[in-house]
């Protein structure tokens, strides 16, 4: 079973957010990261970039596809994890610590509470699979 | 876990990969694995540091008897079955009659009266339907036989002497592209020194009902489940380990819109055998020269190309990648893409258009990899 913790915001689109003070840090889900399979390659925005709530941000790529991925929120960059660039497989083994993709500073923290909380994310996993 | 959608076929194996965790997809109609636990990464490496098994019973078995056999064939395939002896494999092309692919595959001559064609999952029907066609003669004898034969890779250095126990076949006198008929763990089997991803390794066809007992005992014979076991893999560490090795894929690489020798299969186009399907325009065009052709690439800087992107020179559109990937076991980003004829030399710079985004590459020489042969 993937690993969705309690804490986290989720995305339909399979990011997770973690709420710090007016910033949001964000990356991809436990369970994006094995349908994905192994990441070979992380595409990442630059500080300083700015994207509306559901905007594709970068995209992360296994041996096999390229997936797009969006921000939960609206915001600006304020950081990239560029350590990605060497070691994507940071995705794979640490999707919501060491793989986090992206610091933002939100425009609109209330955008948070329309995303789904834990429980809901996995509601949604499941019946996304069924 | 899912069923399998009750429109795809399934091999012998389907409910194995199911047991054993592989991700299912729907290829070409076919319920197949993509990948397994272990990884589309680690798949491709072990399967050229020891060993990996696939199942691609998917694909098609073409069954041709009669003492016409061979003639017959040859009318069809642009390589000369001819020149096959009892035992000897041989790859080859379907072609149409403007010197297009209809098909790849793999001609076995068990004796002069007797070649059976195997060709792909995909591609089997058109196939059937187009060879069949072209019967013109009551004695010869045409079968679909893809419904009564598993089939199984054993692919990767540690392959022989893995399949060796299992067999009374002397393995080391089977040269490349050849076969024997015995028996492998007691069942009735074609063992053929031959595929799909640059590696030594068996192909390896039975009854279908004998494919899992054949897979299981495979994979304990090659200590599957340790650090240096033999690995169940899936389409998708099939498909970069035969671009690495710079071999063709239908659907890609080759279609009814290439011609071989843009493909780079002249070697295969045996224009002096006799009259064959198409052999008027390839001699025209080996004449004359190909307009474009197929080359391979790697990505000089960040970035990976991807099946289908277009290929830029001096931001002007060239070409089409054919098949782009990681490529594994080389560490790099590889594809190949058709480009203009006189565009096509070694060393080429070329951009590809990935999303948007021009990233820049060199035409390589193929295959990308080449394993070192001791034997």
């Amino acid at each position: 079973m993937a690993n969705v913790p309690e804490d986290l915001h989720y995305s339909k689109d399979h990011e997770w957010i973690r709420v710090e003070g007016n910033v949001g840090v964000v990356g991809i889900t436990d369970h994006a990261q094995d349908a994905l399979g192994d990441v070979v390659y992380v595409e990442l925005p630059k500080a300083g970039d700015e994207f509306a709530a559901h905007e594709s941000f970068g995209s992360v790529e296994s041996v096999k596809a390229v997936s797009e991925i969006f921000t939960p929120v609206s915001g600006e960059i304020t950081e990239a994890n560029d350590s990605l660039q060497d070691e994507p497989e940071k995705v794979n083994q640490d999707p919501y610590g060491a793989g986090w993709m992206i610091k933002i500073k939100m425009k609109s923290p209330g955008e948070v509470d329309s995303l789904l909380t834990a429980a809901e994310y996995e509601d949604f996993t499941k019946a996304e699979s069924e | 876990m899912t069923a399998p959608a009750l429109d795809l076929k399934r091999t012998p194996l389907n409910a194995a990969h199911r047991r054993m965790g592989g991700r299912m997809v729907d290829f070409g109609g076919w319920d197949m694995p993509v990948q397994y636990p272990a990884g589309t990464v680690e798949e491709h490496l072990r399967t050229r540091t020891h060993a990996g098994l696939f199942d691609v019973s998917h694909m098609g078995e073409i069954d041709v008897r009669g003492v016409d056999a061979i003639s017959f064939v040859n009318r069809l395939v642009s390589n000369d079955a001819a020149k096959l002896v009892d035992g000897q494999a041989q790859y080859s092309a379907l072609t149409t009659p403007q010197g297009t692919v209809i098909d790849d595959l793999l001609v076995y001559r068990f004796a002069a009266d007797h070649l059976l064609l195997v060709v792909n999952a995909g591609t089997t029907e058109k196939d059937w339907e187009w060879i069949r066609s072209h019967q013109s003669n009551e004695t010869l004898e045409l079968r679909n036989v893809s419904a009564e034969y598993c089939q199984l890779a054993l692919q990767g250095p540690e392959a022989l002497k893995i399949l060796q126990p299992l067999t009374d076949l002397s393995l080391d006198e089977v040269k490349y592209y050849h076969f024997r008929e015995g028996k492998v763990d007691g069942v009735q089997a074609i063992v053929s020194r031959t595929g799909y991803t640059g590696e030594d390794g068996f192909e390896v066809y039975a009854a279908a009902e004998k494919g899992e007992q054949l897979w299981n005992k495979i994979l304990d014979a090659g200590s599957f489940g340790t650090d240096k076991g033999v690995l169940p893999c899936g389409l998708a560490a099939r498909n970069t380990l035969r671009l690495e090795a710079g071999m063709a894929l239908y659907g890609h690489e080759i279609d009814d819109t290439t011609t071989l020798l843009e493909a780079n299969l002249g070697w295969i186009c045996k224009l002096n055998k006799g009259d064959f399907i198409g052999r008027e325009i390839l001699a025209k065009q080996k004449e004359e020269g190909v307009q474009r052709r197929l080359v391979g690439f790697e990505v000089t800087e960040r970035g990976i190309a991807r099946d289908n992107q277009d290929v830029l020179i001096d931001g002007r559109q060239v070409g089409r990648v054919t098949s782009g990937s990681p490529a594994p076991y080389l560490k790099k980003n590889i594809g190949m893409a058709y480009v203009p004829a006189e565009l096509a030399g070694e060393g080429q710079a070329l951009q590809i258009d990935v999303r948007g985004r021009p990233v820049s590459a060199r035409i390589v020489p193929t295959p990308f990899y080449k394993r070192e042969k001791n034997s």
